[in-house]
């Protein structure tokens, strides 16, 4: 068999090659200046937001005492950091944050997979999910105090709440919308529903529900932020609304700052893990 | 010669939902094929051509078992089709490799579902990876590849877990002219050194006289075998320009006049269910459920 000729391939494959080696080559000087403009078009807006908060107080233009510099904010950052405070607060909004995602995601992808796998109960299922889903997961937060009190456990919940629907709904999306030409072929190959399912429901899925985890991870921490501000003793939201109450008016921009960077670093981590698991995509939309 | 295939007054309907307007609905059958007739030869390159939506992808999952017919019967080697088996391999016109694996893990993957143990799966797929032409290319993923590319990968992974018959549904129709020129004569080659039974559709006439030993001509919907052309040519392979041969412009003048009035036929019928259309829409997902 392999003996067979096989030149007309070769020579198409070569040239096909060659062609390809030299758009790579183009490809990566474009890659490159593209990059470049990125990092510039990407820093330049906040370099200058930044500079305009510095100077905005300083020469008056707002009330210094309400809209402190931002180095003025670093300080009192530093001085968080120091103490001991800083960290005390974002170890407990981080534990109840993740908690909260991470019990989402143990329920929701195999769920979302049944669901989606099962179309009957897809279909009588989508509508309360919808229902659920437009719910304000803020909008019930007086439903877990009085059903859970102050505790952890209620913080808890209302992030595993917020999380749930779009993991849900996107990962019973991402089953029920893989291309049926892959299923038909793997199905030409004799496999098993429980192989099919395995091994093209479940990597086809994957994107689709990377979507619904970045959407959860998002939520995850704006949701948990309003309700440490609403009824808790501590976490970044309480440090913020107690900072406000005690008029500590840099460190309540020390503690909205830090939740920022929280959910610029925790999307970040999301991204880095989407392209490592779905790296054989064309493109990403960012 | 003995019989691979034989096809025995097969018949297939589809039921489409219909919209009559305000809410009402009936559900019609359509014959999508009627009274197939056909017996392929072991070792046989059949090739399918008829006008499309005359059923010839229809005909194709019936012989690869996704779907059974109404009426009548498909033996393969005298005993009824069941479903899908890797007794038959695939080959789709829009390739159907899966986008998250390498070329290599896509020519394996039928290897695997065969049960063929990791080490030899790997040495089995490089073999068929390089019969295609692709070496070099193992680690690419299907969207790094060029359309005549995929459809190598696509050939390779069907071979690779050694079918006894092949079944290609136009699979290089959505290539450029060049590309498909230079597959034709490859898939040749190939057949020439494995010895598959292929069964090849398409809806180019000089595609199927290139190809086919025997060329089944189809009527439009429902579609029926309307002739069976023999193309009496020794070796295609080592003859320099057989697309000019009088011999073959004879026989693809003969299959465009079996043709024409088919394909106009069926132009007619896509114009009447482009002015259902409106109702057929709104059901497009009954329709799909359906089949
Ligand atoms: N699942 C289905 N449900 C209803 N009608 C179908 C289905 N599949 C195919 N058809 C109809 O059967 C006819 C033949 O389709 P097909 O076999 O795909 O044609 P071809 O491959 O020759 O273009 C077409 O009219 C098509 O609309
Ligand atoms: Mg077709």
């Amino acid at each position: 068999m392999a003996n067979v000729n096989v030149s007309t391939g070769k020579l198409l494959t070569r040239y096909e090659n060659n062609q390809s080696t030299s758009r790579e080559r183009v490809d990566w000087l474009h890659w490159t200046i593209t990059k470049l403009h990125h990092v510039f078009k990407n820093s330049i807006v906040i370099i200058t937001f930044l500079a305009l908060w510095e100077a905005a107080p300083r020469l008056g233009l707002v009330n210094e005492t309400f809209f402190p510099p931002i180095t003025e904010v670093a300080k009192a950052w530093w001085g968080l950091l120091l103490s001991g405070d800083f960290v005390d607060h974002t170890v407990t909004s981080l534990t109840r944050s993740i908690g909260g995602f991470t019990l989402a995601i143990l329920v929701s992808i195999p769920l979302g997979l049944a669901i989606g796998w099962w179309k009957t109960a897809a279909e009588y299922l989508n509508p309360l999910l919808e229902v659920f889903r437009n719910t304000a997961a803020l909008a019930i937060l007086p439903v877990f105090i009085l059903l859970l009190g102050l505790g952890e456990t209620s913080k808890i919940a209302i992030v595993f709440y917020a999380c749930v629907f779009p993991l849900l709904l996107n990962t019973i999306s991402g089953v029920r919308n893989v291309d049926p030409l892959l299923i038909k072929s793997a199905r030409s190959m004799g496999l098993s529903p429980i192989s099919l399912f395995r091994k093209v429901i479940i990597p086809a899925s994957v994107p689709t529900i990377f979507v619904g985890i970045r959407q959860a991870g998002a939520s995850s921490i704006l949701v948990l932020v309003a309700a440490e501000m609403v009824g808790a003793k501590s976490g970044l939201g309480y440090l913020i609304q107690y900072t406000q109450f005690s008029f500590q008016i840099t460190e309540m921009y020390a503690g909205i700052i830090s939740i920022s960077v929280i959910g610029l670093i925790i999307n970040y981590l999301l991204v880095q893990l989407e392209k490592r698991l779905t790296s054989w995509k064309q493109v990403y939309s960012e | 010669m003995t019989t691979k295939i034989s096809i025995q007054q097969v018949h297939k309907y589809f039921r489409v939902k219909r919209n009559l307007g305000h809410l009402k609905e009936t559900v019609q059958p359509i014959s999508a094929l009627q009274d197939i007739n056909l017996e392929v030869k072991q070792g046989e390159f059949m090739v399918i051509v008829g006008p499309s939506g005359c059923g010839k992808s229809t005909l194709l999952d019936l012989l690869a078992g996704l779907s059974k017919p109404n009426r009548g019967q498909i033996r393969l080697d005298g005993n009824e089709i069941a479903g899908p088996n890797l007794d038959r391999g695939i080959v789709f016109q829009q390739y159907a490799l899966f986008p998250w694996k390498t070329a290599l893990a896509n020519v394996e993957f039928g290897l695997e579902a065969k049960g063929v143990g990791r080490k030899e799966r790997r040495a089995s797929a490089l073999e068929y990876i390089q019969l295609v032409g692709l070496a070099g290319f193992e680690n690419r993923y299907p969207h790094e590849l060029s359309g005549g590319m995929k459809q190598r990968v696509a050939i390779a992974r069907s071979l690779a877990y050694d079918p006894e018959v092949l079944l290609m549904d136009e699979p290089f129709a959505a290539l450029d002219a060049q590309t498909r020129e230079t597959l034709q004569s490859e898939l040749l080659r190939i057949w020439e050194a494995t010895k598959k039974t292929i069964i090849f559709i398409t809806h180019g006439i000089e595609e199927a006289v290139y190809l086919g030993q025997r060329v089944a001509v189809m009527t439009s919907r429902p579609g029926r075998i309307k002739q069976v052309i023999e193309v009496p040519f020794e070796s295609r392979t080592s003859e320099d320009d057989l697309r000019s041969n009088p011999e073959f412009v004879k026989i693809r003048h003969q299959i465009w006049d079996l043709l024409k009035d088919e394909v106009q036929r069926a132009q007619e019928q896509e114009k009447s269910k482009t002015l259902h259309a409106g109702n057929l829409k709104s059901n497009a997902k009954g329709v799909a459920a359906n089949g």
